[in-house]
């Protein structure tokens, strides 16, 4: 094994490189390695930090929005004179200024059926920090036929989940399908526009998405595989519940009905 | 002092903690095991503090010397 840091990276990682299960090997695989958010919001903002602190070495970026001051109560990527321009070139600015090794692709795009597959192919880790249903479906969907690894989190009033779906194990890892196998109906499940949001929550939510990709990354730890996570700010309680592989599930089940991509109808679109 | 062949020297003069040990150990991440690697310090503290850190990363410190005014060499051998 052989490996060249200059001196300003041995400075930058040495609390990575002089932790046993990181060392140099560890960081290097954090350089080399590839990872794709979704959504640069509540959620992407601190995993985005993170992954870009840590030098993993290419970020990729989705998102179609332009940053506006309601995003600024929790997006932490974003500040006040970037209101208006486009969230994933105000992100790209942020973490190219953090840390100068990354390298940072853009989406500005809404992700859709015709998209998808081509962006997360060249992607070694998904996280998904969007914040709807049917952009949910879709990216599980589709990592699940490409067998890229999902971590999946989710932010609402004062309380956050996460779990982790493997999908480079099919035969042992639960799917999102397995939790929820359809969308919920239009207007069942309240969006953090509608229900409001406590900022931190999405920060300790997303910090913990990139905890699980860093540990997937360097191949240490346990993931959160098979087990979701939920997080009640209220009380400062975690609590994990057990996910099981569901054999009636429509995508990897025994008799999978979902077979191709689905796009479905944007369930709530309100705009304040 | 018994003879021990030293496979690779690094020379840390001018570094302190935690870069001497940082330094070290990418240098005997590099190395296979059984090779033993030689740093020269002149940071008072790192003497004690990369031996102990090797130690704790399942390395072994086979000597620490002081070799000079204020100038120390610390010969570990990689075992993992």
């Amino acid at each position: 094994m052989s490996f060249q840091f200059t001196e300003e990276q041995i400075k930058r990682y040495s609390r990575h490189i002089i932790l046993p299960e990181v060392g140099g090997k560890g960081q290097q695989k954090l350089l080399q390695s590839k990872v794709l958010v979704i959504g640069a919001g509540g959620l992407g903002s601190p995993s985005l930090y993170y992954l870009a602190a840590a030098g993993v070495g290419t970020i990729g970026i989705v998102d179609f929005d332009v940053v506006d001051f309601s995003n600024l109560q929790r997006q932490i990527l974003h500040n006040t004179e970037r209101v208006g321009m486009p969230k994933v070139l105000s992100a790209k600015q942020t973490l190219e200024a953090l840390n100068p090794d990354v390298k940072i692709i853009t989406y500005n795009q809404k992700i859709n059926k015709d998209n998808v597959l081509d962006i997360i192919k060249d992607y070694d880790i998904v996280l998904d920090g969007s914040d709807n249903f049917p952009t949910r479906f879709l990216i599980n969907d589709a990592c699940y036929f490409l067998g890229k690894p999902l971590v999946s989190a989710a932010i609402l009033r004062f309380e956050g989940q996460l779990t982790t779906f493997d999908y480079r194990d099919k035969e042992n890892t639960p799917c999102y399908r397995c939790l929820f196998p359809e969308p919920p109906p239009p207007g069942l499940v309240p969006s953090c526009q509608e229900a409001g949001l406590l900022g931190v929550v999405g920060g300790i939510m997303g910090t913990l998405q990139a905890n699980e990709a860093l540990k997937l990354i360097l191949e240490i730890g346990e993931p959160l595989v098979g087990r979701l996570l939920v997080f009640d700010a209220l009380t400062t309680e975690f609590n994990t519940v057990k996910l099981r592989k569901d054999k009636k599930c429509p995508l990897c089940g025994e008799n999978p009905t979902v077979k191709e991509l689905i796009e479905y109808d944007q369930s709530c679109d309100i705009h304040f | 002092m018994e003879n021990i062949k030293i496979d690779r020297e690094l020379d840390l003069k001018g570094e302190v903690c935690p870069f001497t040990f940082v330094k070290s150990k990418l240098i005997l991440e590099q190395m296979a095991e059984g090779e033993v690697l030689k740093v020269i310090l002149d940071y008072k503290p790192s003497v004690e503090n990369v031996p102990k850190s090797m130690r704790e990363e399942g390395q072994e410190v086979l000597q620490v010397n002081q070799i000079g005014d204020n100038l120390w060499e610390v010969i570990v051998r990689k075992v993992r």
